[in-house]
């Protein structure tokens, strides 16, 4: 029990913690766009407005919201091909990424990139990957470069526990730790690389043990749990800061859809599904804010029915807008 | 002008370089303190007790790991060279390379720069074999947003690597194994060189030869020794393959009427048969001979010196193919294997 503002009683965890009602609020309305954003997907790719493979994180929002708002703006992410969450959470402009979503003009990467390319410049989201592992050298990297540059910024990879089996892992974690770099390995145990499960391709029962194998002590998180996400990565970020080197987290989270849009999920057991459904990051959110008395449930309908009114708008927004012209193929090839 | 090797000028280079910019850094592995403190070909040589190790660094062995290192630092603002000892390990490196740096700016449309150069060494060097003697300059041609370099001269070397360093895109920086020690001279100021910029070697009215690093010195000496035999050769230095200077390939292959392309990767699917295709394409009407071609044969590079000469083109190779085309017949050293 704590009190946290306005004599405000919040339980969570028995854990203390130092977040505010502002802030709980905003974990909850970037979860809430998260979801709304990938709730779209199917839609879009029934009709056929998005092509290529797009990949829902529905179930795994509290991992990217908890994450991102801990960072500082300055702050880099690298994301995969499941970074809708990751880039709505960094504050990219949603009418953008929808734009790239369906190919316009006006998208993040006027129309080359899709949903597996999304990549924001301009709120240090360094981008999605098409590449399972292709992004821990890229964010070890930029975290080398602020180091060597004397920022204070760090670096935060998102990655799913499939990735945690590309040799690029140990590879860079292993240079991370040697050189002290400021950089947060965030894995996703979302539970499923395509079909494949963490329990029968991983050879370690804890994946911080992985990062053990390169001498960087982990926490394992409940990753449906929107403050605990917050409170590892800040605390990871803070770390990092201070020079205290690459830190490692394992966030256990749930991916409730398909692999991406499309996939008929016959390898997975619904019972199974049912059982994480419950534990929802959203309305286990929801629940303690209600509870906890700072958001009514009106306000919270509210809530929901703004964020999603947002994302209806970014549709109309980006459907109104050119495709490219096809003589922009030739262009932005090199620098 | 100072002569100095290859190897120096490319320290040089490097080391006016990272004076000039505090962004630019150096990794790779063993190139601090190995050898003279150099890495393998002395081209690192004291920068480590210059600049430091936090710009230069010693890696482990973990290729993919730190050119994908170099890319997100490139991405981020800082200029790395990164040292792959050996070209062929770049078979460890091609998703950093094809999927991620050459990709990064266009898939993110104009947003990204990855100012990232990649320094390694091409070729045979006697009896490094299979492993270590590769020439793989073409499969990086093929992936467009990469910028391919092969420097033969010291000047050269030095100046491209200016360049590669301030571009702001990924450069492939291809050194030679061979030319390491060669001495040549090298201007007290090295400027920078312009990439797509090929040079006339020699100049020449009958044949024109397009050949770069060891073939390249092998070609101008061919070239001298067929004046005896009336054969009059114009000798081309691509400099760089990506971007290509075409033009002038053209312009002489227009004058001379016949052409010969030289290279030390395996004829199959070589560079030549690329610019082979656009000198039949580009001046057919002018063209008065087959076009020729003296490449390594389609078969990795064996160990022991006989085989060895076998696989890679040398003097007289280059002769018999500018005979040929002289005399308007075909020539070929790929070969086949005999169970192909
Ligand atoms: C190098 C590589 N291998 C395979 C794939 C195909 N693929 C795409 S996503 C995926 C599963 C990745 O699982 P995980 O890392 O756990 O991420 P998640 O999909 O669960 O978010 C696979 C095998 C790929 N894109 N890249
Ligand atoms: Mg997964």
């Amino acid at each position: 029990m704590q009190t946290i503002q306005k004599g405000v009683t919040v339980v969570k965890d028995s854990k203390q913690n130092k977040r505010d009602n502002e802030l709980e609020v905003r974990l909850l309305r970037t979860m809430m766009l998260a979801r709304a954003f990938d709730s779209n997907l199917p839609t879009l790719y029934n009709k056929g407005l998005i092509q290529g493979s797009s990949h829902s994180a529905i179930g795994q929002e509290a991992v990217a919201a908890g994450a991102c708002l801990a960072l500082r703006p300055e702050d880099y992410v690298t994301s995969t091909h499941r970074g809708h969450g990751h880039t709505i959470a960094k504050g990219a402009d949603l009418t953008r990424m929808t734009a790239e979503l369906l190919g316009r003009e006006t998208g993040f990467c006027r129309g080359k990139g899709g949903s597996m390319h999304i990549a924001d410049f301009s709120v240090n989201m360094l981008g999605a990957n098409g590449i399972v592992g292709g992004n821990f050298g890229i964010a070890a990297g930029a975290a080398l470069s602020l180091k060597l540059r004397g920022s204070d910024a760090v670096v935060l990879s998102f990655f799913g526990e499939g990735a945690l089996n590309a040799g690029t892992f140990l590879e860079t974690a292993n240079m991370a730790k040697i050189w002290n770099l400021p950089v947060i390995f965030l894995c996703e145990n979302n539970h499923f690389a395509m079909s494949a499960r963490p329990e029968d391709m991983l050879a370690v029962k804890a994946i911080v043990d992985r990062a053990g194998a390169v001498g960087i002590s982990g926490v394992e998180i409940d990753g449906m749990d929107v403050g605990a996400v917050f409170d590892a990565v800040q605390a990871a970020a803070a770390r990092a800061r201070a020079g205290e080197g690459p830190q490692f987290i394992a966030a256990e989270c749930y991916r409730f859809e398909g692999h991406f849009s499309g996939d008929t999920m016959a390898y997975r057991d619904s019972a199974e599904a049912d059982l994480w459904l419950e534990r929802d990051p959203i309305p286990r959110q929801i629940q303690f804010l209600v509870s906890a008395g700072v958001l009514t449930t009106e306000a919270v309908t509210l809530m929901e029915s703004e964020v999603k009114a947002l994302v209806d708008e970014a549709l109309v927004q980006a459907s109104a807008a050119p495709f490219p012209d096809p003589q922009q193929a030739w262009e932005d090839l090199y620098a | 002008m100072p002569e100095m090797t290859y190897s120096a000028a490319l320290n040089r280079a490097l080391r006016e370089e990272m004076n000039r910019d505090p962004n630019v850094f150096v990794m790779g592995e063993d190139i601090g303190v190995w050898g003279d403190g150099g890495g393998v070909f002395s081209v690192t040589k004291g920068l480590l007790d210059e600049f430091g190790s936090h710009r230069v660094l010693d890696t482990p062995i973990s290729e993919e790991g730190f050119v994908s290192m170099g890319v997100g630092a490139a991405l981020v603002g800082s200029r790395p060279v990164v040292e792959v000892m050996y070209s062929d390990f770049l078979t460890l490196v091609m998703d950093p390379l094809v999927n991620q740096a050459a990709k990064m700016r266009y898939m993110f449309g104009g947003q990204a720069k990855v100012p990232l150069v990649v320094r390694t060494n091409l070729g045979a060097a006697g009896g490094k074999a299979a492993q270590h003697s590769q020439s793989f300059e073409t499969w990086f041609m093929h992936v467009p947003g990469i910028k391919v370099v092969v420097p033969t001269t010291p000047a050269d070397a030095a100046g491209l690597l200016k360049t590669a360093i301030r571009d702001d895109n990924p450069v492939l920086f291809l050194e030679h194994k061979l030319l390491y020690f060669m001495k040549g001279e090298v201007p007290d100021v090295i400027e920078p060189i312009p990439f797509g910029q090929a040079l006339i070697r020699r100049e020449g009215k009958d044949v024109t030869l397009v050949a770069t690093q060891v073939m390249l010195q092998l070609a101008l000496k061919a070239a001298d020794q067929l004046e005896e035999e009336g054969i009059d050769v114009e000798v081309i230095d691509p400099r760089t393959l990506v971007p290509l200077d075409l033009e002038t390939i053209l312009t002489s292959v227009r004058k001379t009427g016949r052409c010969v392309i030289a290279h030390e990767a395996v004829e199959r699917a070589g560079w030549a048969a690329e610019i082979g295709f656009e000198v039949s394409l580009q001046a057919f009407d002018y063209l008065d001979a087959p076009i020729v071609r003296v490449c390594s044969a389609n078969l990795p590079v064996p160990y022991t010196k006989d085989l060895e000469a076998v696989v890679i083109p040398n003097l007289n190779d280059i002769k018999d193919g500018i005979r040929a085309v002289y005399q308007g017949k075909q020539y070929s050293r790929g070969g086949r294997a005999i169970n192909e």
